[in-house]
């Protein structure tokens, strides 16, 4: 097997809040395969959030080693952190952080803007082609608040994909989201890993997990069990098998 | 990152919230076209005094009986008549720092030609008068020394006193008014002089021999003031010198004594009111600072507000790859850019506004280019400043805790 996309061994992060001490993460290790879909689960509070926003490198853990794509994340400087999170890495969040007031193509566009390998021609090339990617071709000159909760996170999804990163790390992407529009987002993302790109998604809702090859139980800041799916639920199966159509994106 | 990213960043930053640009840029609007407007007004009242007092002639002296000591008028009878034509003689045969000199005594009166009357002042004063005190005749002639030996009744008048006591197109000269009791044939008009700085009307006034005042109406022998003019203004000290070396001499004042005179230079009074107007501009300039501070504080409320809301913004940009260096550049952009439209539509604001100020109020304004500077620098520094700092600050967190500001 090759060498893996993601390794950590012995994350801890604390949080000190006024004189007490949280542990949030006690130790995690964690190898995550190139192509895989991984879910990280466990009850609130268990440190799914710290654990993604540390692999995310949008925190430091306390101590412990994480590498990415065979680089030492704590040897960086502040700088290379942001070129790794744009060049590496892509972000969703539970609550889509779009810029408002900015149509879907040029919050898409944004990450392409800190990349100096792009030509303002290839940026809005790229930024067209991650929508398309995303099924949103006709939406693209929408402002956010023109938009459902679905295509906004689809808006969110391209502009973590239009990078090409090596991972793209979603914490309750569908947390917002009904169950039906959930599917839908589930089926972009599998779709996106069938062609290759590594997943980590974060969710506290087993059926959800069910999309994906892997999930990490997590609890109290520990790794309490890892499960390997044989054989995982295709999201834009159960979409088709389900009653109503009136979700249509 | 390259700058026409950066810079298109900033723009579209701008161009995405025009309302919150708009209320940025009006903090320094405002700031700056007020406080360009006040020192206009400052500027403009102080040139205007300085360019009176010079039109008065800045190397006139005038001598007057009693001493003044600061701190109180202390002036009896006899000290008040302590003036004589020889001091006048004396002057002019011994000061060499003296160009002219006239003694000047006056009374105050009804002027009358037919059926109309204006109550002004006569002045008995020499052929020199004219030039101690810029006067410039309009038609008509001065007085002649022979006219001042035989005590003529002849007079020289002055704009208003036309103006009140002949019509439109009557030629006052050749005319002969009255003044009390006294007939006086108009030999000469001036020229228009207007106000002067302490807003009295320097055309008002009748100009006769000192001699036909003295005897015909005030019914003495003593003067009652002498003016004087310097060679030039350089010599104003060495001529005050020699008038008081001089008048101390004819008055026989011993070295232990005070003078029973005084001598007061037009150069002093203009420095006096120089002074007044320092005072003035140092006063509207207090309001100028005021009103920057309060812009100040209002560029920077806004400024900081406006870039503590954006946290999350900041947070975002932070998370898909932003450097914190890009950030800080795209806020010291933003605020750069709101600034300098800002200041120059203040700079447009405050020269209308003192235009403004001037054809409807009719005050002097003078807008000064260091005004100008001023107030657009300091409005700017603070704009600019107050749009980088917070930025910076939040560039400076973790991107999640920036994502997670409320
Ligand atoms: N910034 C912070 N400061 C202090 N404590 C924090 C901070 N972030 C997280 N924690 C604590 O760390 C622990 C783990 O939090 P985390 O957000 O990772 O949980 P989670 O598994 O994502 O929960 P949920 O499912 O509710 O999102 C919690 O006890 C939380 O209170
Ligand atoms: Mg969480």
């Amino acid at each position: 097997m090759s060498q893996p996309v993601i390794s950590i061994k012995g994350i801890k992060k604390d949080f000190k809040v006024g004189e007490i001490t949280v542990h949030a993460l006690r130790g995690i290790d964690l190898e995550v395969e190139e192509g895989e879909f991984i879910a990280i689960m466990g009850a609130s509070g268990s440190g799914k959030s710290t654990m993604l926003n540390v692999l995310g490198c949008l925190d430091q853990p306390t101590s412990g080693s994480y590498w990415l794509d065979g680089v030492e994340i704590g040897s960086l400087s502040k700088n290379e952190l942001a070129r790794l999170r744009n060049q590496k890495l892509g972000f969703v969040f539970q609550s889509y952080n779009l810029l408002p007031r900015t149509t879907a193509l040029e919050n898409v566009e944004l990450p392409l803007y800190y990349n100096n390998k792009i030509t303002s021609k290839d940026r809005r090339e790229k930024a067209i082609e991650a929508l398309h990617a995303v099924g949103l071709a006709d939406r693209m000159h929408h402002m956010p608040n023109q938009m459902s909760g679905g295509q906004q996170q689809r808006v969110a999804i391209a502009r973590a994909l239009v990078n090409d990163p090596r991972v793209i790390l979603a914490d309750e992407a569908t947390g917002n989201l009904d169950t039906r529009t959930s599917y839908e987002i589930m089926a972009l993302l599998q779709y996106l890993n069938e062609k290759g790109k590594t997943i980590i998604f974060v969710t506290h809702e087993h059926e959800i997990a069910r999309f994906m090859n892997r999930s990490v139980q997590f609890k109290d800041g520990l790794v309490a069990r890892k499960d390997n799916f044989e054989k995982r639920f295709l999201a834009a199966e159960l979409l088709a098998m389900m009653p109503s159509n009136q979700n249509l994106i | 990152m390259n700058y026409s990213n950066l810079l298109k960043i900033s723009m579209n930053a701008i161009l995405r919230n025009t309302f919150r640009a708009f209320l940025t840029m009006l903090g320094i609007i405002i700031g700056v076209a007020s406080v360009i407007a006040m020192l206009a007004i400052g500027q403009g009242s102080k040139q205007s005094i300085q360019d009176e007092m010079s039109e008065m002639g800045t190397n006139m002296i005038f001598i007057m009986p009693g001493d003044d000591r600061p701190g109180g008028v202390r002036m009896s009878s006899s000290e008040l008549q302590s003036m004589k034509l020889t001091d006048v003689e004396a002057i002019k045969n011994e000061c060499s720092a003296v160009s002219s000199v006239s003694p000047v005594v006056n009374s105050n009166g009804q002027a009358v030609f037919g059926n109309k009357n204006w109550p002004s002042n006569i002045y008995g004063v020499n052929n020199q008068y004219l030039e101690i005190r810029k006067y410039q005749l309009a038609s008509g002639r001065n007085f002649t020394e022979r006219e001042i030996k035989t005590y003529a009744k002849v007079c020289v008048i002055g704009r208003t006193i036309v103006e009140n006591l002949f019509d439109e197109n009557e030629n006052p000269v050749g005319q002969t008014i009255r003044f009390g009791s006294i007939p006086f044939k108009v030999i000469g008009v001036l020229t228009e002089k207007g106000e002067n700085g302490m807003g009295q009307d320097q055309d008002d006034l009748i100009l006769a021999p000192y001699t036909t005042i003295q005897k015909r109406i005030l019914s003495i022998t003593y003067i009652q003031s002498i003016f004087a003019s310097a060679a030039s203004e350089d010599l104003n000290t060495l001529a005050i010198e020699q008038i008081t070396e001089t008048l101390r001499q004819t008055h026989n004042i011993k070295s232990t004594s005070e003078d029973d005179f005084s001598v007061r230079s037009q150069s002093e009074m203009v420095q006096t009111f120089t002074a007044i107007s320092d005072i003035m501009t140092a006063l509207l300039g207090a309001i100028a600072g005021i009103s920057l501070l309060v812009g100040g504080i209002g560029i920077m409320n806004i400024m900081y507000v406006s870039v503590t809301e954006r946290t999350r913004e900041i947070g975002l940009r932070l998370a898909i790859g932003g450097r914190e260096s890009d950030i800080m550049t795209q806020f010291l952009v933003e605020s750069f850019l709101l600034s300098v439209v800002g200041g120059v539509i203040g700079i447009l604001l405050g020269l209308v506004s003192s235009q403004a100020i001037t054809s409807i109020l009719s005050w002097p304004v003078v807008v000064t280019p260091a005004s100008i500077i001023f107030a657009f620098l300091v409005c700017s520094v603070i704009g600019i400043f107050f749009g980088w700092y917070p930025a910076r600050k939040a560039a400076g967190l973790n991107p999640i805790d920036a994502l997670r500001y409320e």
